[in-house]
C-alpha cells in the first residue's frame, strides 16, 4: 500500500506543476487574444484617448510579466485578486458559482454513473439481444444530438407543452434543497442524457473485450453463470478503461457544461469563464482556469489510483 | 477479396443498415454538386417557402433551398469530422501506446503535456485558440484535432498499459523486438477494439463539438452549410413544435447510429466471441 | 362619440371620476352598456396600479458589468441605471425632452449659457438631499484627462459649469447649442452623490424609484421599490428582477412559460409563431437605430462621388428590410435622421434600387465595372453578414463586384470600423439631428466613420446649433440631410425597429421611442394590470 502513497504524493507534486503551466498558458493565451478589457467594454464608443485612460486605470499598461507574477503571488497566498471589470473580489465571485457548478455536476453524476454502469453491464451480459440493441440505439441517438438540441427538446416537452419543470434554472444558494433539485432538474437531465451513452458503451465494450480472454473461457467451462463470470471475472479486469471514461465524463460535468448553462441560464462557472474570456478579464479567466485545471487533475489522480488498485497485475509490476 | 465478401455475409442486419447509410452518405458527399438542385449559398426563392416540388424541403430564412443545403452540409460536416477524427486518432493512439510501452521519462513527459491540454476545458481552449488564430476551416480542424488527441492518448495509454504487463509482451521484449514492432504488432491489435469503439463515438463528438462552437458563434462560418450550424440556425423553431430543425438533427442521428452499428459489429468480430 | 369616450377614459385615468361616473357618463352619450363596460375594462388596464413583481429577461448583461457609469455598455445596465438613478432630463413620449431632476432649464439668447434649476424635494436612498454639488461632480466624472467615458467627447462643449446656489447649475458652452438639454438624458450622465467634489463611481445610492437588493453581474439583479420616491405616478412595481438570458430560444421559452413578463429582442425568425402564443404580445417602437455601410471618402475609389452614388443605387433596400429585419424596420435614405426625430424632412426623395442608373454613374466615373471589398461581421449587427451577402448579389446587376470579407467579431470596433474603407456598422442614433451629425459626420468628430469633410455641411452644423428660430433650423437641417444623402460617404440602407415581447398583464401608457423599451425607462413607467 505504501507504494500507492508515494505515487499519490508524486502525482500531487506533478499536479501543482501542471497547474502552474496551465495558468501561464492561459495568461499567454488571453494576452494573445485580439483586443483587451478596455476595448471590449468601451466597444464601439471607444476613442484612443478613453481606451488609454481606462487601460491606465486597470493597470493594463504595465508589462505582462509583471502582472502575471503579481497575480501568481497573490493566488499562492489564496488571494485571487479582484475582477478587473468591476473590482469585486474574485474569490467571492467564484465561491457561489463553484457551488452551483458542483451541485449540478453531482446531481447529474449520481444519476448517470450508476445507471450507465448497470446498463453497460446488462448490455454486455445480454449482448446482441433486443435489450442490448435498444439500449444502444437510444443511447446513440441521444449522444448524437447537440446538447442545446437535447435541452430544447426537453424544454419543449417538460416545460412548454406540459409545465412540469421551469425552463429557467435561476437558482439561489439560499434555496432549500428540494427547490434546488426541482429547478435544476432539466439541466441535470440534459447532462445525464449527454454523458450516459459514452460511459455505457465503454463499459459494454471493455467487458466484452475481456470476455474473449482464456481465463474467462476457463471460468465459463467450469460452468459459472454468465452474470457471475461478468461480475467476478470480467468486470474487475475491465475496470481501468471504465474508470477512465467515468473520470473523463465527471471532469466534463464540472468544466464543460457551458452550453447547458447558457440554455438554462444556470449560474455556473462555465458561463463565467466564457464571459470573462470574451471580455478579456484576465484575472477572472486565470482563476477559473486554475479551478478547472485543479478539478481535472484531482479527478484523474483518483482515476489513476483506482485503476492501479483494481488491477492486481499493475500492483505487482516490477518497473 | 472473396474472404472480404464472406465476412460481409456474416454481418448482422444492423451492420448492413449501417454500411448502407454510410455508403449513401459517402455518395451524397462526393456527388453533392451533381445531386443538389441549387447552389449551396444561392438565394433561389422567398423566405420560408413550404415543401414543394420546386423546393423539396422548402427554403430557409434567406430563401436558400433547404434540400440543397442539407446535401452540401453532408459534404462539409462529414468531411471535416472525418478528417479531424482521423488526425486525432492517428496521433493520439500512437503516442499513447508509445508512452505505455516505453514508459519512464517519455511516458511522464507525454502524459504531462496531455494533462495540461486536458486540464483546460476543451470548449474554452478551442474558443481561445480560434480567436487567436482566426476562425478558418483549416484552423478549426487542427484545433479540434489537437483537443481530441488528448482523450485518445489517455485511453490508448490506459488500455495499452493493461496489455503491456501481459506475458506475451514481456516475451516480445525479451526477444528484443523494436519499439515499432511492439507498438504496431503486439499492442495495437490488442487494444484495437477499444479504440475502434471510441472512434465511432469520437467521430460524432467532433461534429457535436463543431455544433457547440457554432452555438457560441465560432464554428463553421456562414454561408457554408453544415448540419450543426443549420440545426443551430433553426433551433428556436423547436419551441413552437416546428419540424424543420429535426432534418439536420435526424441526419446527424442516423449517421451516428449507423457508424456505431458497424463499429459494434467490428468490435464483436475482433473480440473473437462466438455468440 | 368616440372622442367623448376618450375624454371620459382620460378623466378616469386621471382619477377625476370613478367607475360609476364613467358608466353614467358613457351611457348618457348613448354608448351601449356592453361597450361601456369593455371600454371601462380597457381604461382600467390603462390606469397605473401599484404592486406586483416584474420579471425581465434580457439578451445582454455580463459578468464584467458594474455600476460605473463610464463603462455602461449594455441594456441590462442601462435599464438598471434608469431604475436606480435619475438624470437632469428625460425623454418624454413623442421625442420631447422633459426636465427630471431639473425643475426647469432655460438658455440665454444664443444658447450659449444654460441655467438648470434643480428640484428641492429630492432625496437619495440613504436620506441625503440632492444638491448642485452632486450634479457637478457626477458630470465632472466624465470630463477631464483621465476619463474613460463614452460621453467625454459630447461634454467637450462645456467650457465652464458652476453652481450659483445649492439648487442652480449654470453651464457655459464653447458654442451655442439649442439642443443642449438632450445630452443629460443619456444613461451615462446619472446623478450620484458627491463627497469632496467627487462621486464614487461604483456607488449604488441613487435618487431613483428603486434600490438594489442584490446584484450578481451577468446573472440577475433584484430591485426593490422605494417608498420615499419623489416622483409621483411612477415606480409601480413592488419588486423587479432582471435576468440575463442570452440564448434566444431560452428567452422565448421563459416568456411563453410565464417565468418572465418582458423580454427584449425576440427571435424575428419565429416571431409570427410567438405572436400566436397565448398570453403574449409583441410590440415595436421605431426609434433612431440605423444600420450603415460607411465608405471612406478620402480613399479611392470612394473618393469619387459617382462611385459612391453608384454603390448607393446598387442596394435593394426593400429586400434587405424584408429579409434581414424581417419587416421590422424601414428603408433608409443615406442620411441618419430618423422619421421620429425633430427636423426630419419628408420632402427628400427616397433613393431606390436602380442598377441601370448605378451603371450610368459608374460610367460618369470612367468605369465599366467596379470591384470593392466590404468588411463585415456579426458584431456590426445581427444579420450583417447576411445583409452583405444579399447586397453583393444585388450589386452584381449593376456591374459591381462586392467581395464580402468576413471579420472576427472580437475587436471589430477597433480593427475594422474606422479603419477599413468600406464596412458594415450601426448607430444607435441620437435624439436630435445636431447630436447625430456632430457625433458621426462633423469634420473633427472622433467617430466620423466616413472621413467626410464637407465645408458647407460643417458651416451649417454650427449655425443651426446656435439658431433658436425653429423654421430657420428646419431649413438648415433639411439642406444637411440632402448633403449627407447626395455627397456623404454613408450608405444607410435601413432603420431598425425595436421589438420586444411581454405578457398580457404588463401594461403601459404611450411609449417614448428614443431607445428600446420606453427609452429604457419601463421599470419605473410600466405596471401590472
Amino acid at each position: 500500500m505504501g507504494r500507492i502513497w508515494i505515487l499519490v504524493g508524486e502525482r500531487l507534486a506533478l499536479g501543482v506543476i501542471t497547474l502552474l503551466v496551465v495558468s501561464a498558458l492561459i495568461f499567454v493565451g488571453v494576452e494573445l487574444l485580439p483586443g483587451d478589457l478596455a476595448q471590449e467594454i468601451l466597444g464601439q464608443s471607444a476613442t484612443p484617448e478613453t481606451v488609454a485612460a481606462f487601460r491606465h486605470e486597470l493597470g493594463l499598461d504595465q508589462p505582462a510579466i509583471q502582472r502575471y507574477f503579481h497575480w501568481l503571488l497573490g493566488a499562492v497566498q489564496g488571494d485571487f485578486g479582484t475582477s478587473l471589470a468591476n473590482n469585486r473580489p474574485i474569490s467571492e465571485l467564484l465561491s457561489v458559482r463553484l457551488g452551483n457548478t458542483l451541485f449540478l455536476a453531482a446531481f447529474a453524476a449520481t444519476v448517470s454513473i450508476p445507471l450507465a454502469l448497470t446498463l453497460g453491464i446488462l448490455a454486455a451480459l445480454y449482448r446482441n439481444s433486443i435489450f442490448d440493441r435498444l439500449c444502444n440505439v437510444v443511447a446513440l441517438i441521444w449522444v448524437s444530438l447537440p446538447e442545446f438540441f437535447v435541452a430544447y427538446v426537453l424544454i419543449l416537452f417538460l416545460a412548454v407543452r406540459v409545465a412540469l419543470f421551469p425552463s429557467l434554472s435561476n437558482i439561489d444558494p439560499g434555496m432549500p434543497f428540494g427547490e434546488l433539485v426541482y429547478r435544476s432538474f432539466l439541466p441535470a437531465l440534459t447532462l445525464v442524457l449527454v454523458v450516459m451513452a459514452h460511459m455505457m458503451r465503454m463499459t459494454r465494450a471493455a467487458i466484452i473485450n475481456v470476455l474473449a480472454s482464456p481465463y474467462i473461457e476457463m471460468a465459463r467451462l467450469k460452468g459459472m453463470s454468465r452474470l457471475r463470470v461478468i461480475l467476478y471475472h470480467a468486470l474487475p479486469n475491465a475496470l481501468a478503461p471504465i474508470i477512465n471514461v467515468v473520470a473523463l465524463n465527471l471532469a466534463y460535468l464540472v468544466v464543460g457544461v457551458v452550453v447547458v448553462e447558457v440554455v438554462f441560464v444556470y449560474p455556473g462557472l462555465g458561463q463565467l469563464f466564457v464571459d470573462a474570456v470574451t471580455h478579456r478579464d484576465v484575472m477572472v479567466v486565470q482563476s477559473v482556469g486554475l479551478l478547472f485545471a485543479a478539478a481535472y487533475i484531482l479527478l484523474n489522480l483518483i482515476a489513476d489510483v483506482l485503476s492501479i488498485v483494481t488491477n492486481p497485475r499493475l500492483m505487482g509490476e516490477r518497473r | 477479396m472473396t474472404r472480404f465478401f464472406q465476412t460481409l455475409k456474416t454481418a448482422p442486419y444492423t451492420a448492413w443498415f449501417g454500411m448502407a447509410v454510410i455508403l449513401l452518405v459517402a455518395i451524397i458527399a462526393i456527388l453533392a454538386p451533381v445531386i443538389a438542385p441549387y447552389g449551396e449559398t444561392a438565394v433561389v426563392g422567398e423566405q420560408y417557402e413550404p415543401w414543394s416540388s420546386q423546393f423539396l424541403l422548402g427554403t430557409d430564412n434567406l430563401g436558400r433551398d433547404m434540400f440543397s443545403r442539407l446535401i452540401y452540409g453532408t459534404r462539409n460536416t462529414v468531411g471535416l469530422a472525418l478528417l479531424t477524427t482521423a488526425i486525432a486518432f492517428t496521433v493520439g493512439s500512437l503516442l499513447g501506446i508509445v508512452a505505455a510501452v516505453v514508459g519512464g521519462m517519455t511516458d511522464r513527459l507525454l502524459s504531462r503535456i496531455i494533462d495540461v491540454i486536458m486540464a483546460i476545458p476543451s470548449l474554452i481552449l478551442a474558443l481561445m485558440l480560434l480567436t487567436i488564430v482566426g476562425a478558418s476551416i483549416a484552423s478549426m480542424v487542427l484545433v479540434i484535432a489537437l483537443i481530441y488527441v488528448a482523450p485518445v492518448f489517455r485511453l490508448a495509454r490506459a488500455s495499452a498499459q493493461s496489455v503491456v504487463v501481459m506475458d506475451y509482451i514481456q516475451a516480445a521484449r525479451l526477444r528484443g523486438e523494436g519499439l515499432g514492432w511492439l507498438v504496431v504488432r503486439e499492442v495495437l491489435p490488442n487494444i484495437a477494439s477499444t479504440l475502434v469503439a471510441e472512434f465511432g463515438l469520437r467521430f460524432c463528438f467532433v461534429f457535436l463539438f463543431i455544433a457547440a462552437l457554432s452555438f457560441l458563434g465560432l464554428g463553421i462560418q456562414p454561408p457554408t452549410a453544415d448540419w450543426g450550424s443549420m440545426l443551430k440556425e433553426n433551433a428556436t423553431l423547436i419551441s413552437f413544435g416546428d419540424i424543420t430543425p429535426l432534418l439536420p438533427a435526424a441526419a446527424i442521428a442516423v449517421l451516428t447510429v449507423s457508424i456505431n452499428f458497424v463499429v459494434d459489429w467490428m468490435l464483436h468480430r475482433s473480440s473473437g466471441l462466438k455468440d | 362619440m368616440n372622442d367623448h369616450l376618450d375624454t371620459l377614459k382620460r378623466s378616469l385615468i386621471g382619477g377625476q371620476i370613478d367607475r360609476r361616473g364613467f358608466m353614467t357618463g358613457a351611457l348618457a352619450f348613448g354608448v351601449g352598456l356592453s361597450m361601456a363596460s369593455s371600454a371601462y375594462a380597457q381604461a382600467e388596464k390603462a390606469t397605473p396600479k401599484q404592486g406586483g413583481t416584474l420579471r425581465v429577461g434580457f439578451l445582454q448583461g455580463s459578468t464584467s458589468d458594474s455600476f460605473d457609469p463610464a463603462t455602461y455598455n449594455n441594456d441590462f445596465m442601462f435599464v438598471t441605471n434608469y431604475a436606480v438613478f435619475n438624470h437632469l432630463t428625460e425623454f418624454a413620449p413623442g421625442g420631447a425632452i422633459a426636465p427630471e431632476l431639473a425643475e426647469s432649464f432655460e438658455a440665454e439668447p444664443g444658447a450659449k449659457v444654460w441655467t438648470f434649476k434643480l428640484r428641492k424635494d429630492v432625496e437619495f436612498s440613504d436620506g441625503r438631499k440632492l444638491t448642485a454639488a452632486d450634479v457637478l461632480a457626477s458630470i465632472d466624472y466624465h470630463r477631464g484627462e483621465d476619463s474613460k467615458s463614452a460621453v467625454k467627447p459630447v461634454l467637450a462643449q462645456i467650457a465652464e459649469m458652476k453652481a450659483s446656489d445649492d439648487h442652480t447649475v449654470v453651464f457655459t458652452l464653447t458654442t451655442g447649442n439649442a439642443d443642449f438639454p438632450y445630452i443629460f438624458a443619456d444613461y451615462h450622465l446619472c446623478i450620484k452623490q458627491a463627497s469632496d467634489g467627487k462621486i464614487d463611481p461604483m456607488s449604488r445610492i441613487g435618487t431613483g424609484g428603486y434600490t438594489v437588493e442584490s446584484f450578481e453581474p451577468g446573472v440577475r439583479i433584484k430591485l426593490k421599490r422605494r417608498d420615499s420616491y419623489w416622483k409621483e405616478g411612477r415606480a409601480h412595481f413592488e419588486q423587479v428582477e432582471i435576468t440575463t438570458i442570452s440564448d434566444t430560444a431560452a428567452r422565448m421559452n421563459a416568456l411563453m412559460t410565464g417565468q418572465v413578463d418582458v423580454v427584449d429582442r425576440p427571435d424575428l425568425k419565429t416571431i409570427h409563431l410567438l405572436k400566436r402564443a397565448p398570453g403574449v404580445r409583441v410590440e415595436t417602437t421605431s426609434g433612431t437605430l440605423h444600420y450603415t455601410m460607411p465608405m471612406h471618402v478620402n480613399t479611392p475609389p470612394y473618393d469619387n462621388r459617382d462611385v459612391r452614388t453608384a454603390l448607393k443605387l446598387a442596394i435593394n433596400r426593400e429586400e434587405l428590410v424584408e429579409k434581414i429585419l424581417r419587416g421590422y424596420g424601414t428603408v433608409g435614405n443615406d442620411h441618419p435622421v430618423a422619421k421620429s426625430m425633430p427636423f426630419f424632412d419628408p420632402a427628400i426623395e427616397q433613393r431606390a434600387y436602380d442598377p441601370e442608373k448605378a451603371k450610368f454613374h459608374l460610367k460618369q466615373a470612367g468605369l465599366s465595372s467596379l470591384d470593392v471589398q466590404l468588411f463585415t461581421s456579426e458584431a456590426a449587427f445581427e444579420g450583417a453578414v447576411d445583409a452583405s451577402l444579399l447586397y453583393a448579389e444585388q450589386a452584381k446587376k449593376a456591374g459591381i463586384n462586392i467581395e464580402v470579407v468576413r471579420q472576427p467579431s472580437d475587436g471589430y470596433w477597433s480593427n475594422v470600423w474606422l479603419v477599413k474603407p468600406f464596412c458594415t456598422s450601426y448607430w444607435g442614433g441620437r435624439p436630435t439631428p445636431d447630436w447625430m451629425f456632430t457625433a458621426g459626420y462633423s469634420k473633427d468628430a472622433e467617430w466620423n466613420d466616413t472621413k467626410w469633410q464637407n465645408e458647407r455641411f460643417n458651416t451649417l452644423l454650427l449655425e443651426a446649433r446656435a439658431e433658436i428660430d425653429q423654421n430657420k433650423r428646419a431649413e438648415m437641417y433639411s439642406e444637411m440631410q440632402r448633403l449627407c444623402r447626395d455627397d456623404g460617404g454613408a450608405l444607410i440602407p435601413m432603420f431598425g425597429q425595436y421589438v420586444f415581447a411581454l405578457r398580457d398583464q404588463v401594461q403601459h401608457g404611450e411609449l417614448s421611442e428614443q431607445w428600446n423599451l420606453d427609452s429604457l425607462r419601463f421599470v419605473e413607467r410600466w405596471w401590472m394590470a
